[in-house]
C-alpha cells in the first residue's frame, strides 16, 4: 500500500508484512512510526479538550459545561498534550527514526528496549485514557498537593500511574540515545561532525534520564500519600506541600526543554539545508544545547515565586532563569546569521523554521518578563502565563515537529507531500496560532486568571478572537493530516535526497533499507558542508 | 557484518564488534543507575529537609528501630555483594559452575535480607508505628509532635520499601541469570549480563549503606 517504488527495492516498509511484523519489530524506523500513530491519537484527544475549552470561553457566563467539567477539561488537555504528545513527539518519532541514520548506525544500541519503551507509552496512555473516559481528573496537570492527595474525588491515581509508566518510556528513549551516540557513530563521525539535530537529542536525553526519575519518585510519594496515607506532604503532620511543588518542577521545568530542544535541532537542519550554508558557529550552537540542558535544571523555583518560597530563593531562581535565555538567544542569533548571504528557498519546512524562530522569540522574551519577580507577581496564574508557554510549546515545539515531519516525510515514506497545500497549511497554522494566543497575552496582562470558565464581560472580545484563532488553527492541523495520508498513495516518488542536504540520512535510499545503509558510511566532512558540495556541483556543471 | 554474526551468535546485528556491544551494555547500565540515583535522590531530599526541620523527633523515632538487626542485615547484604563480585569473576574466568554457585549464594543472602526486613516491618505494625493510623503513638514525643514522628516513619517505610522493591527485582534478575547460566549461556568471552546485573546489585546495596545510618543511627551522635 505504501509505495510503488517499494516493488523495485526492498526497504524497511516492505521487508515484511502483517500486524505482527509491526508490533514485534525491533527496527528503530518502524518503532518511530508506531510512536507517530500513538502520539497523533493523543494530539487529537488533547486537541478536542482544547476545542471544548475554547468553545466554553466564547461567552463570559460559563454556560456550556459546569466548573467541575471545565477543571477536568484543562487538566486532561494538559496531561494528554504534555506527557503523551509533546514529550515523546520529536525524540520518539523523528529522533528514533533519524538518530541512527544520522550517525551512520544500523539501529539504536538497544532495539528491544526501544520497542519496550513504545509499549510503556501505550500502557501509560491506556491508564490515562481510562481515567479520562471513566470520569476524568481535575487537579490540573501539576497535581498540586494537598488537593490531589486529599480532596479531589477524581481519577488522580489512574492518571498519575499512566504518567509514571510513560515516564519510563521517556527514560528508556533517552538512555538508548545516549548510549547509541556514544558507542555507535560511523567511522569518521566525530562528536563535532554530528548534525545539530543529534546534539539536540543528546542534550534532551540528558534531561530525560536525569529529570524523569524525580517525577517518578514524586508520583510514588503522591501515591503513598493518597492511597496509603503516608502523608509525606501533609501539613497536618508537619509535612510541606511546597516540597511537592519543588520536586514536581525539578522535573517539569526541564521537561519544557525536553519539548523544545529537539525542535531546535530540527530548525538547525532545516535552516542550513534551505539556505545552502553551514550553521553559523556550529560548535557554539552544539554547546548551547548542552548548556540549556544543564541550566534548565537550575531554574525550577521560578514556578514557586508566590508559593511561599523565601524571597532570597526567589531572587536566586529569577537570576538563574535569565541565564537560560543566553544559550537560547545564541541559537536564535546563529540561525539568523546562517541565513545571511545564503541561497534561501521557501519550502514548507523552512516556513515552519521561520515560524519557530519568530514565535519562540516571543515566547522566550515573555519568559523573561515572567522570570522577573515583580512582573511575575502581577501576572501569576493569568492568561499571560498561558500565552507564554503556548508560544514555547505550540509556537516552538510543535512548529519544529511539523517542520521536521515535512522535512523527513520523503525519507520516512518514500513519497513527497504536496508542496502547495503544505505551504498553505503552514501559513494557516501560523496565522491561527497567533490569533489564538496573542490575545491571551493581553487578557492576562489585564488580569484574566487562568483555569476559570466564568469571566467578566469586558474580556469577551479578546476571548472570541482567541476562539476564532483556535478554529483556524484546527483547520491548519487537519490539512496536513489529510495530505500526509493522501501522499502515501498519490504523492510523488521521493528521491534519496530531495532537498540536496548533506546529512547521512540522505545518503541512503528513501525509504531506507532495513539496516539503513548497504555499506557502513565513512564520514570525511563536517556537518553542513554545503561549501564543498556546491563546489562539486559547479565542477560537474 | 554478516560474517560477524556467524562467528559469535551473541553479537547482535546493530553492533560491529563484541567490544562495542559490551561497551554499550555497560554504559547503558551505568546510565540506568544514574536514573536510579535521581529517583532515590528525590527521597533523600525529602528526608534531609524533614530531618533538618525536626531533628529531635527524628532522633527519638530513629532510636525505636533495632540497630542490631539493622547492622546484621547490612552485613548480610555486604556478603551478597561479595558473592556477586565472585560470580562476575567466575564469569571472567569462564567457570560456568562457579557462576551458578555464586549467583545462588547471592540470591540466598538477598533472600535473608528481605526476610529480616519483613520481620522488622511486621514489628512496626505490632508497635503501631504506622503513619496515618489513629493508634499511632511514639513514646517520648510530645502529643503535638506525633505528626513529625509519623513523617519519620512515612519516610522509613517509603525508602526501605522502595529499596526492598529493588531487591525483589534484583532477585528476579538473579533467578533469570541462574537459569541461563545453568544452560551454559555464559563464557569468558560473553558474560555481560552477569556483569551488568552485578552493577545493579551493588547499586541497590549502596543505597542501603546510606539508608542504614540515616534511618537507624540518627541518635548515636546526638548529645544525650
Amino acid at each position: 500500500m505504501i509505495t510503488a517504488a517499494a516493488q523495485e527495492t526492498e526497504n524497511y516498509l516492505n521487508a515484511s508484512y502483517g500486524l505482527k511484523s509491526w508490533l514485534l519489530t525491533k527496527d528503530h524506523k518502524r518503532i518511530g512510526l508506531l510512536y507517530l500513530a500513538t502520539i497523533t491519537l493523543f494530539f487529537f484527544i488533547g486537541g478536542s479538550f482544547a476545542t471544548l475549552i475554547r468553545v466554553e470561553l466564547l461567552t463570559p457566563q460559563g454556560n456550556l459545561v459546569s466548573s467541575e467539567t471545565y477543571n477536568k477539561l484543562f487538566t486532561m488537555h494538559g496531561v494528554a498534550m504534555i506527557f503523551f504528545f509533546l514529550i515523546p513527539s520529536i525524540p520518539a518519532v523523528l529522533g528514533n527514526f533519524l538518530v541512527p541514520l544520522m550517525i551512520g548506525a544500523r539501529d539504536l544500541a538497544f532495539p528491544k528496549l526501544n520497542l519496550l519503551s513504545w509499549y510503556l507509552l501505550v500502557i501509560g496512555g491506556a491508564f490515562s485514557l481510562f481515567a479520562m473516559i471513566a470520569g476524568g481528573v481535575d487537579t490540573g496537570w501539576t497535581f498540586y498537593t494537598p488537593y490531589s492527595t486529599t480532596y479531589s474525588n477524581t481519577w488522580v491515581i489512574a492518571t498519575a500511574l499512566g504518567i509514571f509508566i510513560a515516564g519510563f518510556s521517556s527514560i528508556l528513549t533517552g538512555l538508548n540515545f545516549i548510549v547509541t551516540i556514544h558507542t555507535m557513530r560511523a567511522p569518521g563521525m566525530t562528536w563535532f561532525r554530528m548534525p545539530l539535530f543529534v546534539w539536540a537529542h543528546y542534550a534532551t536525553s540528558l534531561i530525560q534520564v536525569l529529570g524523569t526519575p524525580v517525577l517518578a519518585v514524586t508520583i510514588v510519594l503522591l501515591f503513598l500519600e493518597r492511597v496509603l496515607h503516608l502523608g509525606i506532604f501533609d501539613p497536618a503532620r508537619g509535612g510541606d506541600p511546597v516540597l511537592f511543588q519543588h520536586l514536581f518542577w525539578f522535573y517539569s521545568h526541564p521537561a519544557v526543554y525536553i519539548m523544545v530542544l529537539p525542535s531546535m535541532g530540527v530548525v538547525a537542519e532545516v535552516i542550513s539545508t534551505f539556505s545552502r550554508k553551514a550553521i553559523f558557529g556550529y560548535r557554539i550552537v552544539a554547546y548551547s544545547s548542552v548548556a540549556i540542558a544543564v541550566l534548565g535544571f537550575l531554574v525550577w523555583g521560578h514556578h514557586l515565586f508566590v508559593s511561599g518560597q523565601s524571597l532570597f530563593a526567589g531572587m536566586v531562581f529569577s537570576f538563574l532563569s535569565y541565564f537560560v535565555a543566553i544559550p537560547s538567544a545564541i541559537k536564535v542569533f546563529n540561525w539568523t546569521a546562517t541565513l545571511y548571504k545564503g541561497s534561501i528557498t521557501f519550502q514548507t519546512p523552512m516556513l515552519y523554521a521561520f515560524g519557530f524562530i519568530g514565535l519562540f522569540t516571543i515566547g522566550g522574551l515573555t519568559g523573561l518578563f515572567l522570570a522577573a519577580l515583580g512582573i511575575d507577581i502581577h501576572v501569576t496564574d493569568t492568561y499571560f502565563v498561558v500565552a507564554h508557554f503556548h508560544y514555547i510549546m505550540v509556537g516552538g515545539a510543535l512548529m519544529g515537529y511539523l517542520g521536521g515531519m515535512h522535512f523527513w516525510w520523503p525519507k520516512m515514506t518514500g513519497r513527497m507531500y504536496p508542496e502547495g497545500w503544505a505551504r498553505l497549511s503552514a501559513l494557516v497554522i501560523f496565522l491561527g496560532f497567533n490569533l489564538t494566543f496573542f490575545p491571551q497575552f493581553i487578557l492576562g496582562y489585564l488580569g484574566m486568571p487562568r483555569r476559570y470558565h466564568v469571566y467578566p464581560p469586558e474580556f469577551q472580545v479578546l476571548n472570541v478572537l482567541s476562539t476564532a484563532g483556535a478554529s483556524v488553527l484546527a483547520v491548519g492541523y487537519l490539512i496536513p493530516m489529510i495530505y500526509f495520508i493522501w501522499s502515501l498513495r498519490y504523492g510523488k516518488i521521493a528521491s534519496a535526497n530531495p532537498w540536496g542536504a548533506t546529512g547521512l540520512e540522505w545518503k541512503t535510499s528513501s525509504p531506507p533499507p532495513v539496516h539503513n545503509f548497504d555499506e557502513v558510511p565513512v564520514v570525511t566532512h563536517d556537518a553542513y558542508d554545503y561549501a564543498s558540495l556546491m563546489a562539486e556541483e559547479v565542477e560537474i556543471g | 557484518m554478516a560474517d560477524h554474526a556467524t562467528e559469535t551468535p551473541a553479537l547482535r546485528v546493530q553492533f560491529d564488534t563484541e567490544a562495542q556491544q559490551k561497551d554499550a551494555s555497560s554504559l547503558g547500565m551505568w546510565i540506568f543507575l544514574v536514573t536510579e540515583i535521581m529517583f532515590f535522590g528525590g527521597m533523600f531530599a525529602v528526608y534531609t529537609i524533614y530531618r533538618s526541620w525536626y531533628p529531635d523527633v527524628f532522633a527519638i523515632a530513629s532510636s525505636s528501630l533495632n540497630e542490631i538487626i539493622g547492622a546484621v542485615n547490612t552485613g548480610v547484604l555486604l556478603l551478597s555483594s561479595f558473592t556477586m563480585v565472585m560470580a562476575v569473576r567466575a564469569g571472567q574466568l569462564g567457570q560456568q559452575k562457579m557462576i551458578v554457585i555464586f549467583l545462588i549464594l547471592t540470591l540466598l543472602f538477598g533472600g535473608i535480607f528481605l526476610g529480616v526486613k519483613a520481620y522488622e516491618w511486621n514489628q512496626k505494625f505490632e508497635e503501631h508505628h504506622i503513619p496515618g493510623q489513629a493508634a499511632f503513638h511514639l513514646a517520648g514525643v510530645l502529643p503535638q509532635e506525633q505528626g513529625h514522628a509519623q513523617l519519620f516513619f512515612s519516610i522509613y517505610f517509603a525508602m526501605t520499601g522502595l529499596h526492598a522493591l529493588h531487591m525483589v527485582i534484583g532477585v528476579g534478575i538473579l533467578l533469570t541469570l541462574i537459569v541461563q547460566a545453568r544452560k551454559g549461556k555464559f563464557s569468558a568471552s560473553y558474560y555481560t549480563p552477569v556483569d551488568v546485573a552485578g552493577l545493579y546489585w551493588h547499586f541497590v546495596d549502596i543505597i542501603w549503606i546510606f539508608l542504614f545510618p540515616l534511618l537507624y543511627l540518627i541518635d548515636r551522635h546526638m548529645v544525650k
